[in-house]
């Protein structure tokens, strides 16, 4: 009786607690609500399994508990149950998957529009690169990066001459335009987290990672490391800002380009400094230990 | 030939092979410490998994205190932090569980339950408690180290786990990967010893097919270790000679913190790769000795068959051979080919049809059962909701669109968790229930154990399930402190800190079980001779507990399967495995054919 009475509070319980949570997603700023209606699914179907079982077993040990005298039956197996079972179970499975893969097709698949922007990271913190006027990023290596030359670009490589750099300032996206935002780690693996935007991938270092989404809401969001990147993985913060497309406009009008930079660092007289990579905020010494 | 039924014919094959001359201990040293009986092995392994594991409880404590209670605790550093954490899982999965479930209860039961007289290779049984030992050692050794032990978190992902920003990547990330090649070169001789002892070494009629699950679960689980674990062995190894000697397997081109580093050309994600060809394998491997022996404690305490036997088997065959094709669903969001996503998707939700399963199956077998609530029961039952939970949460995880958004947060700390944390490890202790009377000859204190039951479940309970929704708000994990963010509400450190006590109680509840051992082994109740009336044939022994060579003169001979209960006709409610059918006492006093 107390067996079945507990487990019927724990299956009550987690659904209360379900509807009662105050804990569930951010509103969301994306074009991903799909994904939101694919968790819906899964949360019905998977939820009624789940108190249908406790439900089940709480009957049975109420109903079957031992009392003298009492035999359980001989019943070594049902074919037909067993079938039942399997493919009941199966089209609840094709029910989650079926909308899961096409969501993913979508999710995989760019739309032409979507507009390019990159994100590099490195412990621990990130940096941004749009594409200039030309509509058009130039290329990177790890082998180009320098005080001078943080992201990597290519001196000879015309496209990058007017590629908009944004270091230790604020992510800004256009309002409703489809971006595809391509991801560079220049050290270890990161994650570039938005929890409103649903969207995230590992920036790994020696390949470049994409993801693609429409910024659907207005404001400031944060951004987080979702990928252990030592020991300063839970500072590595940063800021998205999405806004109407003009005053995105007039913000990347401000944001100085590589060429424009480069003169800088050179000019004995100009402000090289701030093009130097920063100190991150946390050095670990030799030891491991973090100062 | 699969003989579930009431199996009239009995059959029992001719013996083919006589009989090998067992080896006999000659002094005590021989006898308790480098001892070649399976029974002391299983002990040994069984004593120094736990013993490490209540290493990696405290740590849990630890981390759990720093994420309730941020700013309260200075010593404990954001790089003391990641070690905890990276200690506390690479402990938990491998060297208490994987060593507990295989080592542990692998080494005392298969013997036994197959009728056989020890397992077939005993001295390479004995070196692989001491190999693994020593990578217990070698692992508590990088605790020392200057430095400390690795922070690269349990899946040592490169390049940062031999990066400086990341802790211990000098002497504690090379004694961890030395470690776990120890680890794995121990647990292939005892495994290669228990999957030829299960081919080789059962008693004249049984059959594969008359096996306890309790065998099938660890059988299938040691052949899922002896092909995945090389994976893991092989990572280990090229991630070595990366550290020392400066190869390139998994390092690309890389400037850290400035500075141009002699590395280029590797691939991070080839690790990844054959970290999880191990690391999804090794969920079942823990899971599958966890599935069987919860089949066995149902059907004996619910005085009743476990339902659809073959179908039972076949699950476990089926999910060991489909845990090594979904692999890369650990690595949904790690930059791979995304078309990967759609195979890896699909071959997870297809490994939930055989696991529901046998989650309908387990309750199926309490349906017109005679449910006796004895303490192992108790863990059996909690078992399946936990595991249904954690299953449930793995559907979410697996369909590949919404790993994306629950990845790296605390949704997948509470899953994995749930599932091969708090539903294996109810398992364990049902099952140390369950068996301690045959390793000691006396009962566990049942008002200690239902107390310790009790506290267990609802705690862990309580810690995982209101986890999931800090996933679902946002909260990411491996955080040391989550600090300013905008999203995250006020009351997640609420919860969290909740979390934190719940887990403080469900630890301690584990010091009663650990008293309960330690009094009841030399004060508990003295036991009967098959306390639980169960069928199998470890209760079965001349000698109980059983001694040296568990047979006596003569090896028992096997006439049904293991799940004898109430059959209709005979007297007593069970009908031991080994028990000649004319020995069968039938309720109209005639006896069986």
């Amino acid at each position: 009786m107390g067996v079945a009475v507990i487990l019927i509070l724990v299956g009550v319980g987690s659904v209360v607690f379900h509807f009662w949570s105050p804990w569930w997603w951010t509103p969301i700023a994306s074009n991903w609500g799909f994904i939101d209606d694919t968790v819906t699914i899964t949360f019905w179907i998977t939820g009624f399994v789940f108190v249908a079982i406790i439900l089940f077993m709480a009957y049975c040990t109420y109903r079957f508990r031992h009392q003298p005298g009492r035999r359980a039956a001989y019943e070594p197996e049902s074919k037909k149950l067993e079938w039942w079972l399997t493919i009941l179970t199966a089209i609840g499975v094709i029910a989650m998957l079926t909308p899961g893969l096409f969501v993913w097709n979508q999710y995989i698949t760019v739309p032409d529009d979507a507009v390019e922007f990159e994100v590099v990271g490195q412990q621990w913190q990130w940096a941004y690169r749009y594409p200039g006027k030309d509509g058009v990023m130039g290329t990177s290596a790890v082998k180009h990066i320098n005080g001078d030359n943080p992201f990597g670009i290519n001196p000879d490589d015309p496209n990058g001459q007017d590629d908009i750099l944004v270091e230790g300032d604020d992510l800004h996206l256009a309002l409703g335009q489809p971006v595809k935002a391509l991801l560079r780690s220049i050290d270890v693996l990161h994650n570039f987290y938005v929890p409103q935007f649903r969207a995230k991938m590992d920036l790994v270092p020696g390949q470049v990672t994409f993801f693609w989404f429409i910024p659907t809401r207005t404001g400031t969001f944060d951004i987080l490391c979702a990928e252990l990147c030592g020991v300063g993985h839970h500072v590595m913060r940063g800021k998205v800002v999405v806004e109407e497309a003009t005053a995105y406009q007039a913000w990347i009008d401000e944001q100085p380009t590589f060429a424009s930079s480069l003169a800088r660092a050179t000019t004995p007289t100009g402000k090289g400094v701030d093009l130097v990579l920063r100190e991150p905020k946390l050095e670990p010494a030799k030891d491991g230990s973090v100062q | 030939m699969a003989t579930v039924a009431p199996d009239g014919s009995a059959y029992v094959p001719p013996a083919e092979i006589e009989e090998v001359d067992l080896y006999h201990p000659k002094s005590w040293i021989t006898k308790y410490v480098f001892c070649q009986d399976a029974k002391v092995i299983a002990i040994q392994y069984s004593v120094t998994a736990v013993s490490i594991g209540m290493i990696g409880l405290v740590m849990s404590w630890l981390v759990r205190l720093q994420l309730g209670f941020p700013d309260s605790f200075s010593f404990i550093s954001e790089a003391a932090y990641y070690q905890l954490i990276t200690m506390h899982g690479m402990i938990m999965v491998i060297y208490l569980l994987t060593a507990l479930f295989l080592g542990g209860f692998g080494n005392y039961l298969i013997p036994l339950m197959l009728g056989a007289r020890d397992m077939v290779f005993p001295y390479l049984n004995m070196l692989s408690y001491w190999i693994y030992l020593v990578a217990v050692l070698v692992l508590i050794a990088s605790f020392f180290v200057p430095g400390g032990p690795t922070g690269a978190g349990w899946t040592l992902y490169p390049p940062q786990s031999i990066l400086q920003g990341t802790p211990g990547s000098g002497a504690g990330i090379l004694l961890m990967l030395i470690s776990l090649a120890l680890f794995i070169v121990g647990f292939t001789m005892g495994g290669l010893n228990y999957v030829v002892t299960v081919l080789q070494a059962r008693a004249r009629g049984m059959s594969l097919m008359r096996m306890p699950l309790t065998i099938w679960g660890i059988f299938v689980a040691t052949v899922l270790a002896l092909l995945a674990f090389p994976a893991l062995f092989v990572g280990a190894i090229m991630m070595t000679l990366d550290r020392l000697l400066g190869t390139s397997f998994f390092m690309p081109e890389i400037v850290e913190l400035g500075e141009h580093l002699k590395y280029g050309g590797g691939s991070p994600l080839l690790f990844q790769h054959l970290f999880w060809f191990f690391g999804h394998p090794e969920v079942y491997i823990v899971a599958l000795p966890a599935f069987g022996i919860v089949s066995d404690i149902l059907a004996v305490h619910a005085r009743k068959n476990i339902f659809g036997y073959r179908m039972m088997v076949w699950a476990i065959v089926a999910i060991g051979g489909l845990s090594f094709i979904v692999w890369a669903h650990h690595m949904y969001v790690s930059g791979m080919n995304p078309y990967f996503g759609f195979f890896f998707a699909t071959t997870t939700l297809i490994i939930a049809i055989p696991t529901a399963l046998k989650v309908y199956n387990w309750t199926l077998t309490l349906w017109r059962g005679d449910i006796h609530f004895t303490v192992p029961m108790l863990f059996a039952i909690a078992f399946i909701i936990t595991f249904a939970n954690g299953g449930i949460t793995g559907l979410f995880l697996g369909n590949v669109v919404i790993d994306v958004p629950l990845s790296d947060t605390m949704f997948v700390v509470a899953h994995f968790h749930m599932v091969m944390g708090v539903a294996p490890i109810l398992v364990i202790l049902g099952a140390v229930y369950h068996w301690f009377p045959l390793i000691t000859g006396r009962m566990l204190h049942e008002g200690l154990g239902k107390f310790h039951f009790w506290v267990t479940f609802i705690g862990a309970y309580s810690i995982y399930f209101p986890m999931h929704y800090l996933g679902f708000l946002g909260v990411p994990r491996r955080y040391y402190e989550l600090g300013e963010t905008d999203f995250i509400i006020d009351s997640a450190q609420t919860l969290s800190a909740n979390i934190t006590i719940a887990a403080l109680i469900v630890g301690f509840a584990q010091l009663v079980f650990i008293f309960n051992i330690v009094r009841s082994a030399s004060k508990g109740k003295i036991s009967e001779r098959n306390p639980w009336r169960a069928t199998s044939l470890e209760w079965q022994t001349p000698e109980f507990p059983p001694g040296h060579g568990n047979w006596g003169d003569e090896l028992p001979v096997v006439y049904r399967w293991a799940y004898e209960y109430n059959l209709p006709g005979v007297e007593l409610d069970f009908v031991p495995q080994n028990l000649a059918p004319d020995q069968v006492v039938m309720t109209n006093a005639k006896p069986a054919e």
